[in-house]
């Protein structure tokens, strides 16, 4: 269980990253934290023949609140985001979220863009993503360009990341007032991959969105009125079996459709009832 | 911007338990692999070589760390930890291994030296993380022996400890 021979270029400068992966092309892997990449490397489900390290691009190490919207930089690790003093203020479902992406022990190089780019089916942070309604900031040597998470996450463990392609950084959106939220997952132990996860957002003008992960092959979200409307119900159990359940070593596809509904209801209400 | 090439081995520059070592490793080389086989820190134990097991965990400036997934050039100008680190002195256990010992918290040993490093870290960072707390950090590691109980009982003995002798020294 060794990787295959590669070479490792560690880039000083955003620059510096942009034009390796051009040079190398579809040959080439970013890798930040290494939580996901290193493993497939090790068991040879990855055989790049490049890799990019931007763990080291100052540039890239940027938490910034700008115009209603925090940015992420591709450097910064998930540690970090759950140790930024204002996240519980800001984004009050990433903060809720944090303690679920992994463990500690790998939290502590696991990067935020990093678990995007992944795009495990059921990872917290796309999933976030989808329910905030937060941006992909993409960029290759000529040009950049924004991503919302539909035109993003193409399928399991797959995006709309190009060769010679990176995320620059993920801006979430922070709400306006009178906006609440809530996150909660259903894993076999704190720290493993999400059996259901569930983010919901209650907006002032009294409608909700909930996005659920570990169903489908990428996050799904539905607009949904009040849990006391006469078709919320209905609504919700459609969705659950809109997502295309199946059986796993994890879960039987019916467990999962039955989480979606009640752990779904329960995401709803308590963002609801945490309105400001 | 370094770039080391698939055929040569390059000087990887750190710190480790204290001391700066140079060490010379293929740019695919695991640190794992260059603690244990390039520098003989056999310590550090290699349990499922993918993340899962936690048996390989160290410090990185501070924090704990799966080395099976780090590569060794990351390390380059790193503060390192390992369990050989923890030793105040020369056969002196420090309160956490002490604690290890007294509350039967190892018995093959395979997990010891990830979940020491683990809660060394934590117990550094947080000196009244609560047993919950404690209980979600040891959920990163895996202990097929203990049944993890004495290993809580060893991390609540050993945090007390550290705080008498906090407050003896204040
Ligand atoms: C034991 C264990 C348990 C875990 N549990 C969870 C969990 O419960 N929930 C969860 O969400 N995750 C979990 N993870 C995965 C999480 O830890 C990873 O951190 C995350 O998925 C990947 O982030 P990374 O920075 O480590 O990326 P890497 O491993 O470095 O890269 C992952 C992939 O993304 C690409 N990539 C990385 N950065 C960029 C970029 N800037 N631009 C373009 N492509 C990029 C890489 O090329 C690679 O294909 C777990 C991992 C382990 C080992
Ligand atoms: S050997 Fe590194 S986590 Fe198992
Ligand atoms: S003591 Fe044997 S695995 Fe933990």
């Amino acid at each position: 269980m060794k990787p295959a021979p590669f070479d490792y270029v560690r880039a000083d400068a955003l620059g510096e990253a942009l034009e390796a992966l051009h040079e190398a092309g579809d040959e080439a892997r970013v890798i930040s934290g290494g939580q996901s990449l290193v493993p497939m490397l090790n068991m040879r489900l990855a055989r790049p023949s490049v890799l990019v390290d931007i763990t080291r691009v100052s540039e890239l190490k940027r938490i910034e609140q700008r115009k209603g919207q925090v940015f992420v930089g591709a450097a910064v690790r998930q540690v970090e985001l759950e140790r930024w003093a204002p996240l519980a203020g800001l984004l009050p479902m990433i903060a809720a979220m944090m303690p679920w992406v992994g463990h500690a022990q790998t939290r502590s190089r696991g990067t935020v863009c990093g678990s995007l780019a992944h795009a495990d089916p059921s990872a917290e942070l796309p999933l976030a993503l989808l329910a905030l309604g937060g941006e992909m900031h993409l960029r290759n040597r000529r040009k950049k360009r924004v991503l919302p998470a539909s035109a993003f996450f193409m399928g399991m463990m797959a995006t709309a990341v190009e060769p010679g392609e990176m995320i620059e950084a993920v801006a979430f959106p922070t709400h306006p007032m009178g906006t609440g939220t809530a996150f909660r997952e259903i894993a076999r132990r704190h720290g493993d991959f999400a059996i259901v996860a569930c983010a919901a957002i209650a907006r002032p003008d009294g409608t909700n969105r909930l996005a659920v992960g570990g169903v489908a092959d990428t996050p799904q979200a539905i607009d949904l009125p009040d849990p006391s409307d006469a078709g919320f119900e209905d609504a919700l159990n459609e969705f659950a079996w809109s997502l295309g359940a199946r059986d796993d070593l994890h879960a039987s596809a019916r467990y999962r459709r039955d989480l979606v509904r009640s752990l779904g209801r329960q995401t709803v209400k308590e963002a609801i009832a945490c309105r400001s | 911007m370094p770039k080391l090439s698939r055929e040569g081995r390059y000087a990887i520059g750190f710190r480790l338990n204290g001391q700066e070592v140079t060490a010379h490793a293929p740019g695919r080389m695991l640190l794992t692999d260059l603690l244990r086989h390039v520098l003989g820190e056999t310590g550090t134990h290699v349990g499922c070589e993918h993340g899962v097991c936690g048996a390989c965990t160290v410090q990185v400036d501070g924090e704990p760390v799966r080395a099976c997934l780090m590569l060794a050039a990351q390390a380059e100008g790193a503060d390192i930890r390992t369990v050989e680190g923890l030793e105040p002195a020369a056969g002196e256990l420090s309160p956490l291994q002490a604690a290890f010992r007294e509350h039967f918290a190892l018995q093959c040993g395979f997990c010891t030296a990830g979940i020491l490093m683990s809660l060394d870290a934590l117990l550094a960072r947080i000196p009244d993380a609560s047993e919950d707390a404690i209980r979600e950090h040891l959920s990163g590691h895996l202990c097929r022996c203990t049944g993890y109980a004495p290993i809580v009982k060893a991390a609540l003995a050993a945090q007390a400890q550290l705080k008498e002798e906090e407050a003896a020294n204040a």
